[in-house]
């Protein structure tokens, strides 16, 4: 999909004034909060957990060349095709070759963020092909049209109401001519319109959540079932996963499941976990003839070599998006592109470039939350402050924000120099607030009090009070 | 595409400051690695694991049932037909287990994969697994997948010998039994479910609004 991270000033503005989002990301955050504390908490083995996932992860990734060629060796034997992708042109080549190959015309799609961050569908779609998106939150955007704004809820930001007016649009000629805002008459409705695309499918495309190295499998983690009728269903699979899902066996992989449902949903498993090894077997009586596996690179091998490797443990559970207090003022659409949130702060500038998204590191307030949730203990407030270094270096950011960081360097690296200047604008800023103890209006600083007053300083700096407590206390 | 596979090799061997692939003690230590199935942290589980079976299916939105014998299948599964209102039909796998089933003959019963119109299905459980209240299938050619997917309601024959207490013992249960890993493993863990509206629980998104478990053998 097209970015507009470059755009994200915009796109906040917008997203803080609409209501209805609000509401939405009020429902998402307390839901998957609590779901997941409850989960956890349940859990005595949570830490032991993340810390063994952390050391699973960290000894694939360190002999990732090893375990990706076993894969890919082990995958083979089975009889599936394995497809290398260095960029998301190639990825999507890969695919529409396989298709065209097949002489397939529906494809029905399991949820793939790998997908999204190709834009699969937009290439599919420009070469004829009818795409069908089957996760229920997958489907509801792409009829309207919109990317996901949640990456396990990609529709939470849409009411009932608006999925009820969008189904009645595109279901009326099927029969479902009456609009229905309830939610089991949406979910079963839906339910029977995509069975029939499973039917008529020529190809079925999913992301994965690991691929095992062990058999050359690939695992789908689910809970509506989408993902496996898209395995089974039609003549042709395709899965599409970045190079870093690979786990060395079917033991490291229970660990890490234990931790991305919990994480994710709250679940302690999700309805559906599915190894797919291989095509159809000989005398199989259903599943797919063909079966290919794309691995995209798109940048990960370059991550792997520098100071933003730890995000390659990234499980895409979705928990630092819940526990992030700007996710949950802005959104995800805000974000401009497919991964939203701290994960996605840090993953958009490394994929589409610093200066596509330079504004995503800045938009977090380093309370740690993130980090302290992550099941895969991923740095992400480190990592964003490196990517605000990267930018200030670059000379990205506004001139207004490179000119009041050079004067701040200027004053801090001159140790009296700041001492007086802080001395004279505390005492000058305590004086001009006098009685009220705030500001309802500063110079320089409307941003703020446009909606709330400023507290103003005491009069005095914290190093002069420290003296004289401390000289009082001896 | 021609070239990338060496390309993507090359960054991730540049990344990891080597030039070449591992030398060979160093394979075969990894290979070593896999090969002893070492499990990392397993949850405890108090008292005995067919509880727990039970109480974790309850706890992800299944139900259960407890069987003496393979001898009461028939009359489970047409009490539980008559109990949803369904009609009386059932499409099944042809596994051996499956094979000793006595049907009644009020029953229409037909072995084959399922179809968008079958109601019920019912097939057999390679394992269950304590530690979530998950059944296990496996396919092969006796057990198609869509069996498992396509019908709303989907009733799953499973041996309390069967039930084991965590992921990783399903895991060597198959490398046990089977002499290469099936096509297909489903772990099922309760009915298929969405959270996309509103993130309200809903049932039956795609694959079955019910999952019902038949635990056959008396209680120990």
């Amino acid at each position: 999909m097209h970015s507009t991270s470059n755009q994200f000033p915009t796109n906040v503005r917008e997203a803080v004034l609409d209501d209805q989002l609000r509401l939405a990301l009020g429902r998402a955050q307390t839901g998957f909060v609590t779901n997941r504390t409850n989960a956890i908490g349940a859990l005595p083995e949570f830490e032991a957990l993340r810390a063994a996932a952390h050391d699973v992860k960290e000894h694939t990734l360190a002999h990732l060349d090893f375990y990706l060629e076993l894969f890919e060796h082990q995958a083979t034997e089975a009889g599936a095709h394995v497809h290398w992708a260095a960029t998301p042109e190639e990825a999507r080549e890969i695919v529409l070759d396989i298709c065209r190959k097949a002489d397939a015309r529906t494809v029905t799609k399991g949820k793939s963020m790998v997908g999204e961050e190709i834009a699969l569908n937009d290439a599919m779609e420009a070469s004829g092909l009818e795409v069908i998106e089957t996760d229920l939150g997958e489907y509801i955007i792409q009829l309207s049209g919109e990317p996901p704004s949640h990456i396990i809820a990609p529709a939470i930001h849409k009411t009932r109401e608006e999925i009820g007016d969008l189904f009645v649009r595109h279901h009326a000629e099927l029969g479902f001519e009456e609009r229905t805002t309830e939610a089991p008459e949406l979910v079963s409705q839906a339910r029977a319109v995509l069975r029939s695309e499973f039917q008529r499918a020529d190809v079925g495309i999913t992301g994965a959540n690991f691929l095992v190295a062990e058999t050359g499998s690939s695992v789908i983690v689910t809970n509506e079932g989408n993902g496996d009728l898209s395995n089974t269903l039609p003549r042709v699979h395709i899965v599409t996963a970045g190079i870093e899902k690979v786990v060395p066996s079917f033991e490291d992989l229970s660990t890490i499941l234990r931790l991305l449902a919990r994480s994710a949903t709250g679940q302690e498993m999700s309805a559906y976990t599915t190894v797919s090894t291989g095509p159809r077997r000989q005398d199989d009586q259903d599943g797919p003839a063909e079966f290919h596996i794309v691995l995209l690179d798109n940048g990960r091998s370059t991550m792997l070599g520098g100071e933003f490797r730890d995000m390659l443990r990234c499980i895409r559970c979705g928990a630092c998006l819940n526990h992030c207090p700007v996710y949950n003022s802005i959104g995800g659409h805000a974000y401009g592109w497919v991964y939203p949130g701290p994960m996605g702060s840090v993953l958009t500038p490394l994929l589409l470039g610093l200066d596509e998204a330079h504004h995503l590191p800045n938009a977090c307030t380093m309370n740690g939350r993130c980090e302290q949730v992550c099941p895969m203990s991923i740095p992400l407030p480190r990592m964003l402050r490196a990517l605000r270094n990267r930018e200030f270096k670059r000379g990205l950011g506004t001139h207004r924000s490179k000119l009041a960081l050079a004067l701040w360097s200027f004053a801090a690296r001159r140790p009296k120099l700041y001492h007086a200047l802080s001395r004279l604008a505390m005492t000058t800023l305590g004086w001009l607030a006098g009685e009220r103890g705030a500001f309802p209006w500063l110079p320089l600083a409307g941003g703020w009090t446009s909606a709330r007053d400023l507290p103003a300083p005491e009069g005095e700096t914290f190093q002069a009070r420290w003296r004289r407590i401390a000289g009082k206390g001896r | 595409m021609t070239g990338s596979r060496e390309k993507i090799m090359g960054g991730v061997r540049r990344a990891l400051h080597r030039t070449g692939p591992l030398n060979v003690s160093m394979q075969r230590a990894l290979a070593e690695r896999i090969a002893t199935h070492h499990a990392h942290v397993k949850p405890t589980i108090n008292g005995d694991i067919v509880s727990r079976f039970v109480e974790k299916v309850a706890a992800a939105a299944g139900d259960l049932e407890r069987l003496m014998s393979m001898s009461t299948v028939s009359r489970a599964v047409l009490e539980y037909l008559d109990r949803e209102g369904l009609a009386r039909a059932i499409v099944t796998s042809s596994d051996p287990r499956m094979s000793q089933v006595r049907w009644s003959n009020e029953l229409t019963v037909e072995s084959r994969p399922a179809c968008d119109s079958d109601q019920v299905s019912v097939t057999t459980a390679f394992a269950g697994i304590a530690e979530t209240g998950t059944v296990v299938m496996l396919s092969d050619q006796t057990s198609p997948t869509t069996l498992n997917f396509l019908p709303e309601h989907h009733i799953v024959l499973l041996d309390r010998e069967r039930v084991v207490a965590h992921l990783e013992d399903a895991w060597a249960l198959v490398r046990k039994e089977r002499t290469q890993i099936p096509r297909t493993i489903n772990l099922i863990t309760g009915p298929s479910r969405t959270g996309d509206v509103e993130l309200q629980m809903e049932f039956g998104a795609h694959g079955p609004r019910r999952v019902y478990v038949l635990l056959i053998g008396g209680s120990q």
